[in-house]
Formats: structure tokens, sequence, C-alpha cells
């Protein structure tokens, strides 16, 4: 049994240790927000913020986050930048397909979480790492600094 | 009074017939897929209580003024959703925030796909164009007896009432009522037998903004996949496929499998070795401990090196004419000048973000599928023969598909057929869960196929165009598939030919013809815009290239030559406008090359316009700086809509042209995640803008067409700005270097 820290909530997981973090929420706990994407730290769709930062669930495994805060998109709205960065994703219909959104937002909030005036080589930065075969992207940009300019 | 069945199994049994609109019952609300949280979503209807208008297979009303939409086509980020409620409801006169959409069921005798005559699926970009006469006639039926309902209470004529955002009323005694309050009466109404269809100009919601209706769920998390899909001892399974196509199973030892905690069977089907767990990541394990033997003796082993050598070498023989029109040859002969230049396109991955997947249960009334369903009709009837089912005993549920283009459309059903037959080889005894990995579906094949072109052009002495040839060489997609006899006529390939067959440009003298190689054994399908993912780039690249060569101005001689063809030429004109066409670019940092470059393309019946702004930098790397768009698809049902698809097409087709490519070496494929195949990512997106002609027309396609006009507008921009233009996909930098 691994206890760990999910959306505020301690849960036990009767997994062995070197199960990725994506595989316990999404098989063992049932918040399936987070996406599978490509398993190997590549796209993006399966982040989920660990102590306030951005990780990639699908490879991590989740004996290494025994014990620490670990956030999902379920939760997202509870934070003010989170439910900023919804409101903002829904303001100008970013999403398409949809799948790699959850990322997408989650690598947003934890960008806005760190830099209140992300410009767009911030953005860049923070965002290059999260794929979208839809390519939403300028929308996404435009997005994060609605989001922005509505935290300010 | 009519009608007044209170149905709780199935709506099967009634509204039959393709438009359907032929009673008014209640009808018990159902479960949307949206609302059904973590619990499977169905089309199931649930009981309950509330009674409901449904005056046809495409709507229904609720006593609580719920509005719900049921959407035919696939959402598979296209926005079909938002757009098939945005046609019911501007004719139904609804309150767009009421709206809601559900998925229609498999059943092709009320949700067939009008083009695709007694088939239900999505594809070809018709969503809206088949729907847009199907539902204006199911919003405007449900409006009308809303009105009588109505008019019938309040004893006043009809034609006093008026709707608006779904409240009916009556301004000359200021009554009032909304939807809901009307919806029990008009359920007892008669179906008008015909109805009137609102004036365009009096749209309220086409054309303007209705918001997309998958937003806050696409956005919280709640939006469910197949991916997503846990049934009460549903099985994981994850498959062990060939590493090369053709190769069997002989033999596989699942001693050290079936030893990994959670797995629960290894079993033998038809495409490879199937390893089932009670969780996904125990199948991978269990899959990773499980060792095959393979027979290759009948495997394709060709690379792409070599391929591609083989179409160089047929396309210097003449292949079956796909179009004739006037004496090529004579005009060659007469040429006082020719161009010439050949194209190499690759294999191409789909590369859904969302990879395959399907979840599929036995029961006592047939089996339940759980799917990104893109081809109800063939996967219904592929999964009976398996089965012994007959197709209406195959329910499906259509669920959000993580993108598709193309890929879910497969024309032999091949990863819901696998799902199948696993379930088949564990003797029905759990739903399954088909899941491939990243490299499972990147490996599978069906991948955009590869060509090659070979066009050449002759001018006569004034420069002028007269005469064309274009030879095509690459791999048949509907060959062998069901829809052969429809879309292969004498031994042409339709969808290998799109776009290069029906070249617009009057030139008097034009040859195209093909080659299919029959003994390539790669799986190739549709990928977003199909033939004109490579026809646009061969015809729009060679024809800049005649322009430059002639001393022409790109646009000016496509507008010279698209005399006979307004549309293209409306959208060629406001793309150069919006663009400062004749403005010449400003210059880039010191060493950089800057050019500008056009195309323009028809596909799916639309019409796009693009023009690339690109910067070269001194070691070759491109970079795109800006594209302007020019649509003509039609009446704009959905304007942000479209903006948000040719933005996407932009992004999308600027993947492949700058870094799309699925290579075979001796029959392998190398690439097997993101980190071979590169996607693009937000800092190569480019600025986009999207201009919409306004239109009268009818309604076209939009999820594909901005797809084909924008890897050869960056091309054309590269030779702009270093002289040389790439004939070869994906663009590479070396070519560029100075
Ligand atoms: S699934 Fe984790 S980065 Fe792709
Ligand atoms: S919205 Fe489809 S992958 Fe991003």
């Amino acid at each position: 049994m691994i206890q760990i820290n999910v959306n505020g909530k301690l849960r036990q997981v009767d997994v062995s240790p070197d199960t990725p973090l994506l595989w316990v929420l999404r098989d063992s706990l049932g918040l399936t927000g987070t996406k599978y994407g490509c398993g190997q730290a590549l796209c993006g769709v399966c982040t989920v913020h660990v102590d306030g930062a951005p990780l990639r669930a699908c490879a991590t495994p989740v004996s290494a986050v025994a014990g620490r805060k670990i956030t999902t998109i379920e939760t997202a709205d509870q934070s003010r930048v989170g439910k900023a960065v919804q409101e903002a994703w829904r303001t100008l219909d970013v999403v398409q397909c949809g799948y790699c959104q959850s990322g997408q937002i989650m690598n947003a909030v934890a960008l806005l979480g760190r830099n209140r005036k992300p410009s767009d080589a911030d953005i860049d930065n923070a965002m290059s790492g999260a794929l979208c075969r839809c390519a939403t992207y300028v929308r996404i940009r435009a997005a994060i600094h609605l989001a922005a300019k509505s935290l300010a | 009074m009519p009608n007044r069945n209170i149905e709780n199994a199935s709506r099967r049994n009634f509204l039959q017939g393709a438009a359907g609109l032929t009673l008014g019952f209640y009808l018990p609300a159902i479960a949307a897929p949206a609302a059904a949280g973590k619990a499977a979503p169905s089309a199931t209807p649930a009981s309950a209580d509330t009674p409901t208008f449904a005056p046809n297979a495409f709507l229904r009303v609720g006593v609580d003024n719920s509005v719900t939409v049921i959407a035919k086509h696939l959402e598979m980020g296209q926005g079909s959703y938002t757009g098939l409620a945005t046609i019911l409801a501007e004719e139904l006169d609804a309150d767009w925030k009421t709206v809601r959409v559900e998925g229609a069921p498999a059943d092709a005798t009320r949700y067939n796909n009008l083009f695709w005559g007694p088939a239900q699926g999505t594809g070809g970009s018709n969503a809206m164009a088949n729907s847009w006469d199907q539902l204006r006639q199911a919003g405007a039926t449900g409006r009308a007896m809303l009105v009588s309902a109505a008019a019938r209470r309040w004893k006043v004529p009809a034609k006093e009432i008026t709707v608006r955002e779904g409240i009916v009323s009556h301004p000359p005694s200021k009554r009032r009522l909304h939807f809901g309050e009307l919806a029990e009466a008009a359920a007892s109404e008669a179906v008008p037998a015909k109805v009137a269809l609102k004036d365009p100009k009096d749209f309220r919601l086409v054309g303007k903004h209705a918001p997309r209706k998958d937003s806050v769920d696409k956005t919280n998390g709640r939006a469910i996949f197949t991916q997503d899909i846990q049934l009460p001892g549903m099985r994981v399974a994850v498959v062990a496929h060939p590493p090369r196509f053709g190769a069997t199973v002989r033999g596989f030892d699942a001693k050290a499998a079936r030893r990994v905690k959670g797995v629960t069977d290894v079993v033998q089907i038809p495409t490879g070795v199937a390893v089932l767990a009670t969780d996904t990541w125990s199948a991978k394990k269990g899959r990773d401990a499980l060792s095959v033997d393979w027979d290759e003796s009948r495997a394709f082993r060709l690379g792409s090196e070599e391929i591609l050598a083989r179409y160089r070498e047929m396309a210097k023989l003449p292949g079956l004419v796909a179009h004739k029109s006037g004496d090529a040859d004579q005009a060659f002969a007469a040429a006082a000048s020719i161009v010439k230049a050949a194209y190499d396109f690759p294999y191409l991955a789909h590369a859904a973000m969302e990879p395959m997947d399907c979840v599929i249960q036995l029961n006592a009334q047939g089996c339940e599928v759980w799917n990104g369903e893109q081809m109800h009709t063939g996967d219904q009837s592929q999964l009976a023969g398996i089965f012994g089912l007959k197709p209406e005993q195959v329910k499906i549920n259509m669920l959000y598909a993580g993108g598709s283009f193309g890929r879910r459309a497969s024309t032999d059903s091949d990863y819901v057929v696998e799902a199948a037959q696993i379930v088949k080889a564990i003797g029905g005894t759990a739903p399954v869960k088909l899941v491939w990995l990243r490299e499972d579906d990147m490996r599978a094949g069906y991948y955009r196929p590869m060509f090659h072109h070979a066009l050449e052009a002759a001018l006569d002495a004034n420069g002028k165009l007269t005469g064309w040839r274009h030879r095509l060489v690459g791999q048949s997609i509907l060959a062998g598939s069901p829809f052969e006899s429809m879309m292969v006529k004498d031994g042409i390939d339709k969808v290998s030919v799109e776009g290069a067959d029906n070249l617009p440009y009057a030139i008097p003298n034009k040859l195209v013809d093909l080659h299919s190689p029959p003994d390539i054994k790669v799986p190739v399908l549709w990928w977003r815009s199909v033939g004109s993912s490579h026809t646009a780039y061969a015809t729009e690249v060679f024809l800049d290239l005649v322009a430059r060569s002639a001393k022409k101005d790109p646009v000016a001689l496509r507008l010279e030559l698209l005399a006979g063809h307004p549309r293209h030429a409306g959208v060629l004109k406001l793309a150069a406008e919006k663009s400062d066409w004749a403005t010449p670019l400003k210059s880039g940092a010191p060493g950089s090359r800057r050019g500008r470059g056009v195309a323009v393309h028809e596909s799916f019946s639309s019409y796009v316009a693009q023009v690339a702004e690109v910067t070269v930098a001194a070691d070759g790397s491109i970079k795109v700086d800006r594209v302007v768009c020019a649509v003509d698809c039609g009446i704009a049902i959905n304007p942000d809509n479209i903006r948000s698809q040719v933005e996407g097409a932009v992004g999308f087709a600027l993947s492949a042209a700058l870094h799309g490519e699925i290579t075979l070496k001796d029959g392998v494929v190398v690439q097997g995640n993101f980190d071979g195949y590169q996607l693009l990512r937000i800092d190569e997106m480019p600025k986009v803008e999207v201009h919409i002609l306004p239109s009268s027309e009818r309604p076209t396609g939009i999820g594909e067409p901005g797809v084909p006009p924008l890897a050869p507008a960056v091309a054309n921009a590269i030779a702009a700005a270093t002289g040389k233009y790439p004939t070869r996909l994906p663009f590479r930098a070396e070519e560029f270097r100075v």
C-alpha cells in the first residue's frame, strides 16, 4: 500500500511502486481528466502539479510522490489562477478535440502561478513541451494573456 | 390525440425514415454522455419522469426548457456538435444557453450521412453540408409545433405568434411561454407536412457567435473519451503487434507475462498476441514480458528509400489517365520552353493525441461498444460478422474522439475489429478496453501514402502556359476497401488524384496520369485533406515555379488562369489584399532571408487561399512568421469555429511540412513516439489571420480545407527568400543553408 495526497485527500493505493502516477490517477482512483499521450514525458498531456510545480505523471513512479501534494485538473478550479485560466479558455473557445487540454491548462496554471505577466517568450518556454495535435496554439497563447489580464 | 407513447427501452422502433419527421410524442429524458460523469456514458435511454417533446430524431425539448440536439456526427475537435446544434437551434429559435448536444446512436435508418447513401459516419468534411437542410427542417418543425400548441392554448391565430430565444410570445395580448411550458402540449400537435425556413437575413445564430458546447467539459477534465471508460470487471488489453506488416504469430511464450501481477489472460488474435490485465500498466508490463516468435516469411521488407526509388522509376512510364483535355503531346512538341519538376511526399502518421482505443462488451442483447465512433455502419457490420449478430444488435456509444484526422475512419475497422477479436478470444467473459500505447499507434500503419509527383509545363514564345502534364505515383487508399466500387473508376482511385485531376487553371492541353503500385504492402488511409495533402503542394508549387520562369507575379498569373473560377479567384484576391501582397516584405535580422508565398486550393467544395511569410536563417532553418488565410466555405455557420479550424489546419499542415515523416527501414517503422515523429510546438506556431468571404452558397466543409494550401504557400515563400523550391517533404534545413 502506498499513500498519496491527491486533491487534498489522502488515498491508499495497492499498486507496485514503479507504477507511474498517471495510471494510479486514472485506473486506481478514476481521475480520468489527466490523459495518456506518450508515456515518455514527450507530450505533456499528463501534466499534474506536485507541490505546485508541473510534473509529467506518466514518467513519475507513484513511490516518488508519496507524501507530496498532487493536484489534478479535476480541482483546477479551486485556485484563483486555475479558475481564471479555465475562464479564459472558455471565453476564447480554445479547445478542439480537447484531449491535450487538461495538460495545457495545468501547464498554463503553473506558469501564471510563478509569473503573473508572461511574455510570448515566457509562454514559449513554459508551454513548448505541451503538444496539441489540433494545433490550438494561437488560442492557447491568447488565453494565457487573457487570464493574466484578468488576474492583474 | 396522436401518439403519446412513453418509451423506456429504445427509440429505434419509431422515427423511421431519414428525416424522421413523422410523429410527435413523449420520450423519457436520456442521460447525456457529458452529464453522465464517471459512469460509462451510454446511449441507452434512462427512465425518467420528465416528459419530453421530441418531434423528430434530432430534437428533444424538456419541460425544464432544455433543448437537446442529437448529433449524428462525431465530435473529434472539428466543432461538429456545436455546428449541428447551431443549425437546428437557429430554426427552432432556441435559447443557445439551454441547448445541449448528445451523440446519436448507431442507426443508419435515421442518422445516415445523406452524402453517403445508407451509411452512417463522419468524414469528407461534410457534417454541415449534409445536415444543413435536414437540421433546418428539424428545427423549423419543432418550432411550428410549439407555435401551434401556443395558438391552441391562447386561442389566437398561429401567425400572430413570435418565437425568440426559447420563448413563444403573442405580442398583441402580451402573453408568453417558455418552450418547457409548451413541451407537453406540443407533443400532441400533428407534425406539419411542410414548414417555412427562415430567410438568411433573419438568422440570429448562424453567422453570429455561438460558443462551443464542449468547452466547459473539455477544460475541467470531465469530457469522456474512450480511454476514460471504466466498466465493472473490465480488462485492459495491450497487444504485441508484428514488427513488420504482413508478419504473423508462429508461437509465443506467455509464462513471464502471466506472472506479472494484474495480468489475467494472454491470447492470440489474428493481429498478434493480446495481454489482458486489470489495469493499463499491468497490461503493458505483461506485454513487455511476453516473447513472440513471428513468422515473417510473407512480411513486407522494403524501406522508404527503396520504395521512393521504385516510384521514381515508375514515373518514367505513362500511367492510367485520370484527366485528359486538349492534346498535351502536341503542346509540348510545339513549346518554346518546358519547365519540369518532381516532388516527393513521405508516409505520415495521423498521431491523434488520443491513441486508438475501443471498449467492447458482450451482453444478452448483443454487444455494446464505446468508441470515438466515425464509421458506425461499417463498424456495426464488421462486429456483427465477428460475433454472429445482426448489425442492429451492435450498440455503439459515440464518445468524443481525441482527434482522428481520418484515422478513426479506417476502411476496414482495424482497431475496432482487434478489440472484438480479443473479446471473442476470452469468450466474452469480460468487457475489454483495447489500448494502443503511443508506439503501437505510430507503428500500426494506416498512413497517408507516400507519393511521387512529376510535372511538366509547356510555354509558348510569349510565356503563355499551353500544356500541363502531371504524373502521380502512390498507393491507392481505396483499392480493396468497401469503397472501391464507388470511388475507383477504371483503375483510378479518386482520392489519389483529387486536387490534380480537377486543376482549375485554364490551360488548353492537360494530361494527368497515375500509377498505383499494388505490391507495396504498407497500410494506407485518408489523412486530413486526403489526396489534396499532396496534390495541392505539387500543383501550387509547380505553378509558382512556372510563374517565376515566365517572370510573372504568382498572384497575377493565377488570377489570369482562374477567369472561369470566381470562388478560387475570390479567396485569392482577398488573401492577397489582406497580406499586402503588393507591398514588399520587411527584411529580417542580418543574415536571414525573408519571403512571401501564396497558394490557393479547393477541397471538399471549400476554397482556401493562404499567404505565408517566412524567415529562413543562415543555417537554413525555417520559421513561418505569419499566415493570412481567406476562406470561402459557403454560408459561415459558426465563423469563430471556421477561424479555429483554419488556425488548427495551419498548425497541423505546418507540422507535416517541417517535421512529418514516417520512414521504413527493411520494412520496420523507425519512429515510435514524439521524439522521432515530431509535432509542431507552440514556439513554431505562426500568427494566423483568417478572413471569411461572405457567401450565400450552401455551407461546405472546414475541417480539412485549411490544410492543403499551407505547405505550398510556405514552400513558395521559401523560394521567394532563397531562390530554391523545396521538392521533398518535410523541408530539410540543410538545403537552404547559405
Ligand atoms: S503522457 Fe506524459 S508526457 Fe506524454
Ligand atoms: S485540442 Fe486536440 S490535441 Fe489539443
